[in-house]
């Protein structure tokens, strides 16, 4: 085990080359996935609030149905 | 356009999602066992040699990014097609982070290696060029609020950077360079060890399934952004 942690003294460079990749990744995807939610949340208010004609008008794009389903999945 | 209905990109988008991040998962898995553990060290460079893995398929797919941004944009000016802008714009934040992840991991790399963080070498430079060119592109996009401004200002962004992107891939055969003349050849033999080459692929293939979930993510974000402003309009 230490060997592989010490990999012949590159270890700390090997490693901390994995782990930025790594933690640039998982950071991206987080606030990647963050503004989605945040974007989903919006318009699911938004919807909420219209009254009957403006519900009747904006259920005419199929998108609006599938965005607001998927808002309401994400939050179960 | 069928191929352009925004309902059905979405729908698909949220089908495969989870699919996708799954598989891209599974070939990290794979591909990490393979670069850290079964590839083997280099004769010269020993050890250090695994930065690779992570090093040259960001840089790979930053330049793979930023010239289907430049192409896409040429697009953008002669057809005029507000979808080719959303995909442009989706692709940014991927390509902008594979960039910071090569120039940084190539840094870590230079230190054992050439015995410096940082040389003013050709290749590098022009990676850094490329690294301020998608930040232009990505800060063009909070500054400016016009939409056709910005649309026209971000497109010749990328296409001002493209040419940028021909001197990164020569750089190192027109100039004497740290960096050693590419191994991986498509029109002609490898000089690179099979051992070396399947880790290298599989973590390519990672990075790439990676860059397409940031994607589909930030594509439907996009479109979810214009659908809010399409219910202030009713």
């Amino acid at each position: 085990m230490i060997n592989f942690l010490s990999m012949n003294g590159y270890g700390v460079f090997v490693f901390s080359a994995f782990v930025f990749t790594m933690i640039n990744f998982l950071g991206l995807y987080l606030i990647v996935r963050y503004q989605l939610k945040k974007e989903q949340q919006k318009f699911a208010e938004k919807f909420g609030k219209l009254n009957l004609d403006k519900v009747s008008i904006a259920n005419k794009q199929k998108i609006n149905k599938e965005i607001l389903s998927a808002s309401i999945f994400s939050k179960i | 356009m069928n191929f352009f209905n925004q309902s059905k990109i979405f729908s698909f988008i949220n089908k495969y999602h989870n699919l996708i991040l799954v598989f891209f998962l599974v070939v990290l898995s794979l591909g990490l066992i393979e670069a850290l553990i079964i590839s083997p060290e280099d004769y010269l460079q020993g050890d250090s040699v695994r930065i690779m893995y992570v090093h040259v398929p960001s840089a790979w797919i930053s330049l793979g990014i930023f010239s289907s941004m430049a192409f896409l944009s040429i697009l953008v000016f002669t057809f005029k097609n507000k979808n080719l802008v959303i995909i442009t714009k989706s692709l940014a934040p991927s390509g902008f982070v594979f960039t910071l992840i090569a120039l940084v991991t190539g840094s870590i790399w230079g230190k054992p290696t050439w015995g410096t963080w940082w040389a003013w070498d050709a290749r590098i430079t022009t990676m850094l060029i490329l690294c301020l060119f998608y930040l232009m592109y990505l800060l063009a996009w909070r500054i400016f609020e016009n939409k056709d401004s910005v649309v026209k200002i971000t497109s010749l962004i990328t296409i001002i950077g493209a040419f940028n992107i021909p001197i990164i891939k020569f750089s190192v055969d027109w100039w004497s360079t740290l960096h050693q003349p590419s191994s991986i050849k498509i029109l002609s033999d490898s000089k690179i060890h099979e051992s070396m080459l399947v880790p290298l692929v599989i973590m390519t293939a990672a990075f790439a399934l990676f860059s397409l979930l940031i994607f589909l993510m930030k594509y439907n974000t996009e479109l979810i952004k214009i659908k809010n402003k399409g219910l202030d309009r009713l």
